[in-house]
């Protein structure tokens, strides 16, 4: 099945310098074996290709069920310097947000989601 | 000493933040201290550019006016006040508030922390963690602050302060230095400062833990949104913790809203690192309690930083901005043909240029922003340049599309300003001296103390 993240998680997305850091967690924590499997780092950097560059890191927070996605920005882009609206990157969490993945579903084969 | 429990609030998770929220928890929350979180990382290099052009200035603007309804109750409750708001002048931070005390009549001692100023101490040949290069070629530089923890915030509560104000102290140890004090915590003991230094991080946006940060109307929905109380913790003398809010205030505390807020600006879960301690939040649980009550404990800590992180501000230029908006039919035809001819007529003017369409692709560029054409938009345009009066050409030439740029164009807005870039590098311990300045009204010396 199809999923858009939207519809089965919620994010926040952080900054440090030239780092953004966005945390993926899900509604319901059946779907978290399912985001571990789809949303790889190298998923994430393709998709936020616009504001990211090189290498994507991810963290597990099995203990409550989070991703959490360490992006560099492109460039001389940090938070001081940027020439974006948006300087700190904050609204990139709705960018992930935005990104459809292929899955088999949540853990316990229920369809919930929140 | 307290062996049973603490109780701390925040009453501000940045620089512009509410001040309403604050008076209600100091009044009602029946706190121990209360930490006000004022200092992000470029906003104590812009108060050191103000400190150049008055001696006297330097500290948060909004300090005032966020002090003066907190210090009666505070006195009355016996609440303490820990904020880093002294931003690059600490001092006449403590001098202003001390004034603010007297002038209303209340007996308030007020310390100041001063000592992270290390500009005069810097290497500039270290490499800033940014990018690798040496620190030196970066421009000119305008500040250097070390992020202060527990060992230079303890001495100033141990002095019985009513208010202590700090410089570039980090966020979580605003936290963990009052609990530290309260609960008789040891600094040795590493999963105490793990402890302390979660809540802190938990606390230490204020209203982004009570449900600010997080609505979605649908999915996330956050009741009494305009009436949003902040956040504060019941802490047990083990350090395990409930995450709260007052009653009657708006706002929502539950499992998503903790969890939101753990992950915030972390970029490595097993050492999430401060002055005081590496936390390793990876064995953290998060309990939904009810009633908006989400229990935090199982925080674990391993040796602190060996040296101190900096944060350094550095002249980076000037940027230059200007925005016209478009609507109607082929709104967004006519903010691109503007985009065009703002490009064309910039060519090679500045080294760097960027040209948005907000209501399109601002925010998250052309590969997301599918669908149908927006009924307006409004052009933006940003460069850099190395001097005032090039970055005002952007604006200019923006406003020039009133009269010689597609049809229809309202609403221009022009700006320039000199931009101050942070670098982060590190500097090692034995450097950065702190000490206590307390002020007490009872008479007119400012006693030093190490």
């Amino acid at each position: 099945m199809k999923v858009r993240l939207y519809d089965i998680a919620h994010a926040r997305a952080g900054d440090k310098g030239n780092l953004n850091t966005i945390a993926l967690i899900p509604y319901d924590p059946a779907w978290y074996p399912a985001l571990c499997a789809a949303v790889t780092p190298r998923r994430v950097a393709e998709h936020l290709s616009d504001r990211v560059s090189g290498e994507v890191v991810r963290h597990r927070l099995d203990n409550v069920h989070a991703l959490i996605f360490v992006c560099p920005r492109a460039g001389d882009d940090t938070v001081t310097t940027s020439l974006h609206l948006d300087t700190h990157g904050k609204s990139l969490g709705s960018a992930l947000l935005e990104l459809t993945i292929e899955t088999a579903g949540p853990a316990d084969g229920t369809a919930g989601s929140r | 000493m307290n062996t049973t429990g603490a109780r701390i609030g925040c009453g501000a998770g940045f620089a512009a933040d509410r001040i309403e929220p604050a008076v209600d928890l100091v009044e009602r929350g029946r706190l121990n201290a209360i930490a006000l979180e004022c200092l992000g990382e470029r906003t104590v290099s812009l108060a050191a550019l103000r400190r150049l052009a008055d001696p006297g200035g330097g500290f948060d603007p909004m300090l005032a006016k966020r002090v003066r309804p907190l210090l009666e109750p505070l006195a009355r409750t016996g609440t303490r006040l820990v904020t880093n708001a002294g931003a690059a002048n600490p001092l006449a931070a403590a001098r202003m508030v001390r004034g603010l005390g007297a002038d209303s009549g209340v007996r308030t001692s007020v310390a100041a922390v001063v000592g992270d100023d290390v500009l005069d101490r810097l290497d500039l040949s270290a490499p800033a963690w940014e990018d690798g290069r040496p620190l030196r070629e970066h421009g000119e530089i305008v500040s250097a602050n070390a992020y202060i923890g527990v060992d230079a915030i303890l001495p100033a509560l141990e002095t019985g302060a009513g208010v202590v104000i700090t410089g570039r102290a980090a966020d979580p140890s605003l936290f963990l230095a009052p609990l530290m004090h309260e609960l008789g915590w040891d600094p040795a003991d590493r999963d105490r400062m793990a402890a302390g230094t979660l809540i802190g991080h938990l606390l230490e946006c204020a209203g982004q833990v009570t449900g600010g940060y997080f609505a979605d109307p649908g999915p996330k929905p956050v009741p009494g949104l305009a009436r949003l109380g902040y956040p504060l913790a019941e802490v047990g003398a083990d350090g395990t913790a409930v995450i709260t809010k007052l009653p009657g205030t708006g706002g929502r505390v539950d499992r998503m809203t903790v969890v939101e807020q753990l992950t915030y600006e972390v970029t490595d879960p097993h050492a999430y690192l401060t002055p005081d301690v590496a936390l390793d939040m990876t064995g953290v649980g998060v309990t939904d309690l009810g009633g908006d009550r989400v229990g935090v404990g199982g925080a674990r800590g391993r040796a602190r930083p060996e040296r101190l992180k900096v944060s350094v501000g550095y002249r980076a230029g000037f940027r230059g901005e200007g925005e016209i908006s478009y609507a109607g039919r082929g709104a967004l035809e006519r903010a691109r043909l503007a985009a065009d001819v703002v490009r064309e007529r910039l060519s090679g003017a500045l080294p760097r240029l960027r040209v948005d369409i907000a209501g399109l692709n601002s925010l998250h560029g052309d590969a997301l922003a599918e669908g149908g054409e927006p009924y307006e938009c409004r052009l933006r345009v940003a460069g850099l340049a190395g001097d005032l009066a090039t970055a005002e050409i952007v604006g200019e030439e923006v406003s020039a599309l009133y009269t010689s740029g597609p049809a229809g164009g309202g609403g221009v807005r022009a700006a320039a300003t000199e931009v101050i870039g942070v670098l982060s590098s590190t500097v090692a311990r034995e450097q950065v001296h702190t000490e206590v300045v307390v002020m007490d009204d009872t008479d007119d010396r400012e006693e030093q103390g190490a």
